[in-house]
């Protein structure tokens, strides 16, 4: 990109509830992430202005910068706004780039259409979610509900926008002008404000455009862009995908209090010149730094961010770097924990609980959790319910994700006709455990576990991992600040990823195949750094833990029983390198495909318990 | 920073309320400003717009859509009645029409050639906001509804199911611990807000939705119970649309817990009086809490509004323990400090220090207590 005239950059994220804010600044030849700073999030009463909350949480990071440095003549704000500095000035003052995302608000909340659920519909609803929007319903020609429901779900719904798309180009155009005739029966009123005309976005088949304008230019603010499924074998995203972040900007962002203000400062050198950034979702943020850091270093790349009240799952997956994005919205730890209780049963949850306890206690505690989110566990075996919860909340989104993120992806990838109708929940996900090089969490539960063990425990359980895979937690989530930030500068994006932004907390090795209990399921030798050598024929069924540090690899050989794999086929040992991490190295021959625990209480207990203190999950008194 | 404890629920003998009374839709206010008002009282009205009802025309014509313009006897706009001829073809030689009629009184929508829809809006819905407190009407808003304010016996509860209603409050027990049984529910219940005391079991609600029991007010409540009421497992906190029959609201939270002291002697205190009480919750996005509104004579002048300001966690605060343990638990604080502290769970948390009911002497992490006003 060659901004090398980028030497300190802020970036915010303007959260529901938080407005977290970090420096970025050029240091001895690399961009690192120096300070942070946060705020409440101050778009609802008595402020009403989303940038207070911005100027809170950037003055503690000058007032911070200002202790660092010993420097009391840092200055990041000047006219009550965020300064950036002209090339004359001191180096004290102002920065060089200005970049936000944001989710304030309830985030893009977007309603999609398609003629064919499975086909114009599945494409319709990855472009919105994509573009970092929640889905609230897809509407279908063939869906099995009558018009009028559909009309009245229309009207109830109430969403920031419309895509509206069906039909291939040069198609029938009858079922698309019916959706277009249900929309303007329906009338639908915008969610911000009523002083504006909810906008539509048509991409749809090309020959219907005529059509559409007659039934929905009145009415709606209508926006025509290229059909996002030209013909059955190829999708084409990136259109609609523009057009939703363009409306997100001039529509919703405008109406949120104050960002027209904050839209005018967000800015960055882009050729020399200082532009406007626009601002973006915050999960099209994450989604965007992925994307850049699979494409750099040629990985597969999952990323959950669990949270209160949703799940949001990340994934790139394939040489052409197909990225998936799915929200699970009522899958989270606090406002949705009850949603976890009533998807997953009671008997899920407890199958990860290594002791006894009281099933209408246990409902009771979920509810009252529901109800008073903020609490957090003060005991030890409430903080093990609520990682058991956890994992079952992070396995049904990932379900909810395998399901979504299927073959036909990305704009114009070819696909054979024959594959077309198959498209569905068949089992063709393009998600490939096998093959994933690096899993992150992020969110409370992952980041903020007592024990970095736990949350690798919880990353190994919920999404089972196969092969060898790397494991990280997003310390603070700067993931959408690095992926507004890439838009300015890839480089700094990503050195910040890489040396920031990510807690590595190890490898996890697992070799897929069901086999007999005791029998050896992986002979493994790893030299460690410090020329130890760890080795053992390990029985299926087991879990072991070999410490090895952050920044660390350490030399392996990894031989897998007969019939399983590791990455290299069937019975294939493996030559690789491990990287280590704070929690170290994970052999785990429990099983993958299937991963089976034991259906008895008092085995499956003892299992639990084996495991857990072989990975010192939790503290000894609590197994024993 | 983001404040470490929760704000607290409500509970006090006299507070000036605030209603809004929207319309969904804009419409007819049917007070003017000054008005006293009863709870019951429609206060505005308006007409919602009614159901779509979608058919297709072309094929009950048996014509293709774009030919339907040729036989229509209707056109958009036109006000409906049930069985009104709405188009007709032309037949042969005058005979073998087929003609089509209205299947509802209504207006006509809209009328498409290309897909040969015709839409047909049924009649409006009347929608009437009552008072739901009695009060004085202190301001109206053109068309859209009016603000109530009164003084009242408040508390707020924690979680609650059902939509407004009113009635007398009726005691069941005799202490906060009580827990009343179904066998106390009678006649003399009917049309009554009871309280039941540190639960409401299942069968006591069985019991008083039989009796036409207006609402119930409780400590706790079983989640297997409600989930046995509703036929479903609450997924998602935003509720008050439930129709059980009966409003219930919870005051402490889930499970056997006793009601607040203090809640206990305003609801004894207030015993025969009316109310108005509603389930509604909502955890996320505008927090909403069930209501126990117990209006109490003022006058005008006592209605000196003030915004519900921020309490402030300090030495000396009267707080409940809202997580295990000691769940429930009412105490005063006796030390803030400052330094992030473990707790069993090995968590790094902001502590308080305080000395319960019990006289016991405990350390809690701040985000498990929440302030109760004095």
């Amino acid at each position: 990109m060659g901004n090398e005239q980028l030497k300190k950059i802020i970036a915010t994220d303007c959260g529901s509830t938080t407005t977290k804010a970090i420096l970025i600044e050029y240091i001895d030849g690399e961009y690192r992430q120096t300070i942070r700073g946060e705020a409440p999030t101050t778009v609802e009463a008595p402020l009403n202005d989303v940038t207070a909350g911005v100027i809170n949480a950037v003055t503690e990071l000058e007032e911070l910068a200002r202790l660092k440095y010993n420097d009391p003549n840092i200055k990041f704000i000047k006219d009550d706004q965020i300064h950036l500095s002209k090339p004359a000035e001191q180096k004290d003052i102002g920065v060089d780039a200005y970049v936000s995302t944001s989710s304030a608000g309830g985030g893009l909340q977007m309603m999609v259409t398609g003629v064919v659920a499975k086909m114009t519909g599945e494409s319709a609803e990855r472009a919105a979610l994509g573009a970092g929007a929640i889905v609230m319903d897809l509407i279908a020609s063939n869906d099995k509900r009558p018009n009028y429901v559909k009309i009245e779900r229309i009207r109830n719904l109430r969403p920031d926008m419309i895509l509206l798309a069906g039909g291939v180009d040069g198609g029938t155009t009858k079922h698309i002008a019916e959706l277009a005739e249900l929309i303007s029966a329906a009338d639908p009123k915008p969610r911000l404000g009523s002083s504006y005309k909810l906008p539509v976005i048509y991409a749809g088949n090309k020959k219907a455009r005529d059509l559409i304008k007659d039934t929905l230019s009145k009415n709606t603010d209508l926006i025509i862009t290229d059909n996002l499924r030209p013909n059955l074998e190829s999708e084409n995203l990136g259109p609609a995908r523009d057009k939703i972040h363009e409306l997100f900007m001039e529509h919703v962002m405008a109406q949120a209090p104050g960002y027209n203000k904050l839209m005018g400062w967000t800015k960055g050198p882009i050729d020399s010149e200082l532009k406007n950034i626009p601002i973006m979702p915050t999960p099209a943020a994450v989604g965007n730094i992925m994307q850049t850091i699979a494409r750099q270093q040629g990985i597969e790349v999952v990323g959950v961010d669990i949270g209160g009240a949703t799940t949001d799952i990340f994934s790139v997956f394939t040489e052409e770097h197909v990225f998936n994005r799915t929200v699970s919205a009522n899958l989270g730890l606090s406002y949705s924990i009850s949603n976890v209780l009533a998807s997953a049963g009671l008997e899920n949850i407890l199958r990860w609980v290594p002791f006894d306890i009281n099933h209408s206690d246990l409902r009771n505690m979920i509810k009252n959790k529901m109800i008073r989110p903020t609490t957090i566990p003060q005991l030890l075996k409430e903080l093990v319910l609520e990682q058991a919860i956890a994992k079952e909340a992070l396995r049904l989104a990932f379900v909810q994700h395998k399901e979504f993120a299927v073959s036909l992806k990305g704009a114009q990838k070819k696909r054979e006709i024959a594959d077309a109708f198959s498209q569905s929940l068949s089992g063709e996900t393009i998600v490939n455990m096998l093959t994933l090089d690096l899993l992150v969490g992020s969110g409370g539960v992952l980041s903020h576990a007592p024990r970095r063990n736990q949350s690798a425990m919880m990353l190994v359980d919920a999404f089972l991992p196969e092969g060898i895979t790397r494991l990280a937690v997003d310390s603070i989530f700067m993931m959408p600040q690095l992926g507004v930030l890439a838009e300015v500068s890839e480089k700094a994006a990503t050195e910040v990823f890489e040396k920031d932004c990510l807690i590595y907390l190890g490898t996890c090795v697992a070799p897929v195949g069901k086999y007999k209990e005791g029998k050896t399921a992986l002979t493994a030798k790893i030299e460690l750094p410090d020329g130890e050598v760890f080795s053992e024929e390990i029985p299926f069924g087991e879990i072991r833990l070999i410490p090895l540090d952050v920044g660390k690899t350490a030399k392996a050989e990894l031989k897998p029983g007969r019939g399983l794999d590791i990455g290299e086929g069937k019975s294939q040992t493996v030559q690789t390198e491990l990287h280590g991490g704070v929690v170290g190295i994970i052999l785990d021959t429990r099983g993958r495909q299937p991963f089976v625990l034991p259906s008895e209480d008092e085995a499956r207990v003892a299992n639990l318990k084996k495991w857990m203190n072989e990975l010192d999950v939790y503290p000894k008194e609590i197994l024993e | 920073m983001g404040q470490a404890y929760s704000a607290g629920l409500t509970v006090t003998d006299s507070i000036v309320l605030r209603k809004e009374r929207i319309l969904p839709l804009k419409g007819k206010v049917l007070v003017k400003k000054g008005d006293k008002v009863k709870a019951e009282d429609i206060v505005a009205e308006t007409l919602l717009p009614g159901k779509v009802i979608p058919f297709n025309l072309a094929n009950k014509l048996g014509t293709t859509p774009n030919l339907i313009t040729n036989y229509l006897k209707v056109k958009e706009g036109d006000q409906l009645k049930k069985g009104q001829l709405l188009a007709q073809t032309k037949g042969l030689f005058g005979f073998f029409k087929t003609a089509v009629r209205s299947p509802t009184d209504g207006e006509v929508e809209s009328i498409s050639s290309i897909t040969g829809q015709m839409l047909l809006r049924e009649p409006r819905i009347p929608v009437h906001v009552k008072a739901f407190i009695d009060g004085l009407v202190t301001d109206v808003i053109e068309k859209e509804g009016v603000i109530i304010e009164n003084k009242s016996a408040y508390i707020q509860g924690i979680f609650g199911i059902g939509g407004e209603t009113f009635g007398e409050i009726m005691m069941l027990i005799d202490s906060p611990e009580d827990v009343a049984t179904s066998d106390q529910i009678d006649e003399s219940c009917k049309d009554k807000l009871i309280v039941t005391g540190a639960m409401a079991p299942y069968d006591l609600i069985k019991k008083a939705v039989d009796m036409g029991v207006k609402g119930i007010i409780t400590g706790g409540i079983d989640d297997e119970d409600l989930k046995k009421l509703l036929g479903y497992d609450i997924g998602v906190a935003i509720t008050g649309h439930e129709e059980i029959g009966t409003t219930i609201v919870s005051t402490e939270g889930f499970g056997n817990i006793n009601l607040a002291k203090k809640t206990f002697s305003l609801l004894k205190q207030f015993e025969g009086h009316k109310a108005s009480i509603h389930g509604k919750t909502q955890i996320r996005a505008g927090v909403m809490r069930p209501e126990i509104i117990i209006p109490i004579e003022f006058t005008a002048e006592d209605l000196d509004y003030k915004q519900a300001k921020q309490t402030i966690l300090e030495i000396g605060s009267t707080i409940r323990v809202i997580r295990e343990p000691n769940f429930g638990v009412i105490g005063k604080v006796t030390a803030l400090p400052e330094k992030l502290t473990n707790v069993e769970s090995e968590t790094k948390v902001r502590i308080l220090e305080a000395e319960l009911e019990t006289g016991q002497k405990v350390v809690l992490p701040r985000a498990n207590v929440e302030i109760i006003e004095d």
